[in-house]
């Protein structure tokens, strides 16, 4: 059985079942590290990419729900050498301790910042509700994603 | 905030090639010379530090990241003694094949014993790099000096580290007589220098044991008892077997476990072998309901400690008492713990998040039955930890199962259930304070008593078996008598000696050895729990008193570094003396020296109650830190903040559930955190000391934290509570 899936912008085959979470896909097969196994629950959003321009939980996402779908993962914002401006600001604020969560902090302020580009403090904490960080990492997470917000608002 | 960014690889080698380096003479000799820090452990030069003929250096640690920014910390103390940029050092942590041995990444130890180590054997280097050049040159050494791995003369004649690489014999046991530089000339210690590891954590790049993916890797996944103690009775192996992509089914006694080709098929069989499985329930765990006097029925060991005795005042005109107590709490990484295994040749190699590769090590080796030398265990990031997690137990379990496909690297990552109804957790705790107050609010005698478990079972903590999945075997280990680590750090009764002056004291451990549930080292051991009760107490008898709660904490503290925290968390906040609280707003304060060994914090906290219903926000947080010598503030500032949120999550919100049949905390729902919207600010205030050594940080804000957020409580409300967590229902029973 293999499935066709759109990610990044490139179209990939995976011999997967259709019923298979799109997280072991992306982490297994097309060897995409950004999205991480947190509780295979939807309760954590560590594993949270963009599906059609909406944040959703890689591990309760079936590949076989995804026919046609855009899908986005962290790898597919910026790259080292080209950080996205929530990367980057990410790395200004140093807004990671382990750095588990962190794939579903940006990916969820991704989808934030693309329906309400100016948002308030209230606005992003509000959005990042449902992203569990353990580390106590979160008013730089905070203060990250207002700063990619106004470098974006900028330009 | 901004913080100057090296560039630098974030190059971590998944396998590399074994490097010996010099056995330790102390073998040999009878009484080595006592070395400073990790330094008396690992005495030899070239265990830390390697000169490359590129100019470049390899720095060796024994302690890990784990979330806390450690590697960073310790690269710049080696750069900064061996006048080397940063780009230029390499860090190698935590593998058994080629760093040194520093036991556990734990206690907020690393700055204080591999930063000390470090230290001390950069500079030696140094020294001995200027001795070649000196020779070298024809010039004397006291006229050369360093910038950037290059060593000058006056007359212009260089020569750099590089060139001097082949002729530096650092097989050579440390002397530790080198001295480092004064913090006045510090260049690279002392600045926000950004993570080497966050760049690559926000791109993607394999930074995690979860990232690895090796050539022929396949998946594994274990299925545990449904309660501690039970025992695999039958499960149907052939059936689960004929799940497709299923490689192999092993079983050991109760132990159980699945590998199969793709991750997805190992969790469907895992979830398979659950249902087929049939177990002999272990035993009945105690009543949630009357844990703590359960706890008090066990056997202990009573230890007496901290006793100050003054003559006793004839009558003391106010006495107070008080009990406290603390629930079983879970360290709840965000990621379940996992490990990469591969065994082949009888070997095996094991990637791990374990705070101490070589105590993992030896708890694989024994378990398994192979020398030491024939298991390497290769530290590699997983999820922060916060203490004694599953790690160690994954670590096993994928060896195990490896040992079951030998030459396939087996990856295995817990599920959530796995990880939070196995972990050990911290232990859950009473406290009974006393004290006595004469005429002029002054308080004149202490006591306190502490009921606890263990708050270490790590690997090699006990003769015996100290990794899960070795109780479960055919043949099992078993768990030697578990002990707690002595004062003056101390476990369960870390931080129960007070700090404050006072004239007669007494504190009593009473240290249970039974543990009816599964429990170790949580961040802070039992210093949460004694900093809550405490600092409560001082504040209940402040305000029997008639006393400002930080006026009162001064009067009894000559400590001038703890006065110092305590005015400037009181300054940064606007603390106004004789503020009242208005029934749903207040502040409070909290102030400990962790372990009274480590970093001095005082925090200020201030809350918002909804009485309606029985919610309790904390909205501002304030911390003053003294932690000496400070080697990255912003660091040492991300773990004052890190504590204070999480500490804020324990107060508020945790407590592992259960019932008789066992452990209810399987999952977010039932073991629910702080979230976003309701996280405090935390404002930090750092009182850089350059002369003092550094002292420890990772776990000295939580203790305050609890403290400050209790007596801010107290001061809104008028009502105290004693128990821990403030959940709504605790708080709608105490505003009655």
């Amino acid at each position: 059985m293999a499935v066709s899936l759109k990610v990044n912008g490139a179209v990939r085959s995976v011999p997967a079942e259709p019923d298979t979470p799109l997280l072991y896909v992306l982490r297994n097969d097309l060897e995409l590290n950004g999205a991480k196994f947190g509780c295979g629950l939807a309760q954590c959003g560590s594993c949270t990419v963009l599906v059609d321009g909406k944040a959703v939980r890689s591990c309760v996402t079936e590949i076989g729900s995804l026919a046609g779908a855009e899908i986005t993962t962290l790898e597919g914002l910026g790259t080292i050498d080209k950080l996205h401006p929530l990367q980057r600001a990410f790395i200004g604020e140093q807004a990671a301790q382990c750095g588990y969560c962190i794939n579903g902090m940006i990916m969820s302020a991704k989808a934030l910042l693309d329906r309400n580009p100016k948002p308030t403090e209230s606005d992003v904490r509000q959005a990042l509700a449902a992203n569990l960080c353990r580390c106590g990492t979160h008013n730089r997470i905070v203060r990250a994603v207002m700063r990619a917000a106004n470098e974006m608002g900028r330009t | 905030m901004n913080v100057s960014l090296t560039r630098r690889d974030f190059a971590k080698g998944f396998g590399g090639i074994v490097l010996a380096f010099t056995l330790d003479p102390a073998v040999a000799q009878q009484q080595p010379r006592p070395l400073p820090g990790s330094l008396g452990g690992n005495r030899m030069l070239d265990a830390w530090i390697r000169i490359n003929a590129d100019g470049t250096a390899t720095v060796f640690t024994g302690k890990v990241e784990l979330g806390q920014g450690i590697v960073t910390a310790l690269a710049q103390i080696a750069a900064e003694e061996l006048d080397l940029p940063l780009a230029r050092v390499a860090m190698i942590s935590g593998d058994t094949g080629r760093t040194p041995n520093e036991g556990m990444t734990a206690g907020s130890q690393s700055i204080e014993n591999s930063g000390t180590a470090l230290r001390l054997a950069a500079a030696e280097v140094r020294a001995l790099l200027i001795e070649l050049a000196s020779a070298k040159l024809e010039m004397s050494a006291d006229s050369l000096s360093v910038a950037d791995g290059v060593i000058g003369a006056a007359n212009g004649k260089t020569i750099s580290y590089g060139a001097l690489a082949a002729s530096l014999d650092l097989k050579r046991e440390a002397t530790a007589s080198a001295k480092p530089k004064p913090a006045s000339s510090h260049k690279i210690v002392g600045q926000s220098i950004a993570r080497f590891d966050i760049p690559g954590k926000v791109t993607g790049k394999a930074s995690y044991v979860q990232d690895m993916r090796l050539p022929g890797m396949v998946h594994g996944r274990v299925v545990r008892p449904p309660q501690y103690g039970a025992t695999l009775q039958s499960v149907d192996e052939a059936k689960v077997r004929a799940i497709p992509g299923v490689i192999a089914v092993v079983r050991d006694g109760s132990f159980l476990g699945v590998i199969a080709e793709r991750e997805e098929q190992a969790v469907k069989a895992r979830t398979a072998l659950a249902e087929s499985a049939k177990w002999t329930p272990g035993p009945a765990l105690p009543d949630p309901a009357t844990i703590f006097a359960h706890l008090k029925t066990l056997p202990t060991k009573v230890e007496v400690i901290g006793v100050k005795q003054a003559p006793l005042l004839a009558s003391a005109p106010k006495v107070l008492e008080a009990t406290y107590t603390k629930p079983y709490m879970a360290h709840a990484s965000i990621g379940p713990s996992a490990a990469v295994a591969e065994f082949k040749d009888d070997k095996v190699t094991v990637w791990t998040h374990s705070q101490g590769v070589f105590p993992v090590r030896a708890e694989i080796a024994k378990t398994m039955k192979l020398p030491p030398a024939s298991v390497r265990c290769i530290h590699t990031e997983g999820s922060g930890c916060y203490g004694h997690n599953g790690a160690d137990d994954v670590a096993l379990d994928a060896a195990l199962l490896a040992r079951a496909v030998p030459g396939k690297p087996v990856r295995l990552q817990w599920m959530r259930d796995d990880e939070f109804a196995w972990e050990p957790y911290g232990p859950a705790m009473s406290m009974q304070a006393k004290a006595s107050l004469d005429g002029e609010g002054r308080i004149v005698d202490w006591n306190y008593e502490l009921w606890s478990n263990s708050h270490s079972t790590r690997p090699q903590s006990t003769e015996g078996a100290n990794v899960l999945a070795a109780w479960y075997l055919a043949e099992p280990g078993k768990m030697g008598a578990p002990t707690s680590p002595p004062q003056p750090a101390g476990g369960g009764d870390r931080n129960s000696i007070p700090l404050y002056d006072f004239p007669n004291q007494r504190v009593v451990h009473h240290f249970i050895q039974d543990m009816p549930i599964r429990v170790s080292a949580l961040r802070t051991l039992g210093a949460y729990a004694n900093v809550f009760a405490a600092e409560s107490f001082m504040d209940e008898l402040a305000l029997a008193a008639g006393a400002d709660p930080v006026a009162f904490r001064l009067a009894h503290m000559k400590d001038p570094r703890a006065r110092a925290v305590i005015e400037k968390a009181a300054e940064l906040a606007g603390w106004k003396p004789g503020a009242k609280g208005d029934g749903t707003r207040g502040r409070g304060i909290g102030f400990s020296k962790y372990k009274n060994l480590a970093c001095y914090v005082a925090v200020v906290a201030d809350i918002e109650v909804d009485r309606a219903s029985g919610r309790v926000r904390v909205t501002h947080t304030y911390a003053a830190t003294d932690a000496g010598l400070v080697i990255n503030p912003d660091g040492l500032t991300a773990q004052i903040e890190g504590g204070v949120i999480q500490s804020a999550s324990w107060t508020l919100h945790e407590e592992v559930k259960f019932s008789p049949q066992g452990i209810l905390s399987r999952d977010w729902s039932n073991y629910p955190i702080l979230t976003m919207p309701d996280v405090p600010t935390v404002e930090v205030a750092l009182i850089n000391r350059p002369a003092e050594r550094s002292l420890g940080a990772g776990e000295g804000s939580q203790g305050p934290t609890v403290a400050a957020i209790a007596n801010a409580f107290a001061h809104a409300t008028g009502k105290r509570i004693r128990d821990l967590p403030f959940h709504p229902e605790r708080v709608k029973a105490a505003l009655g």
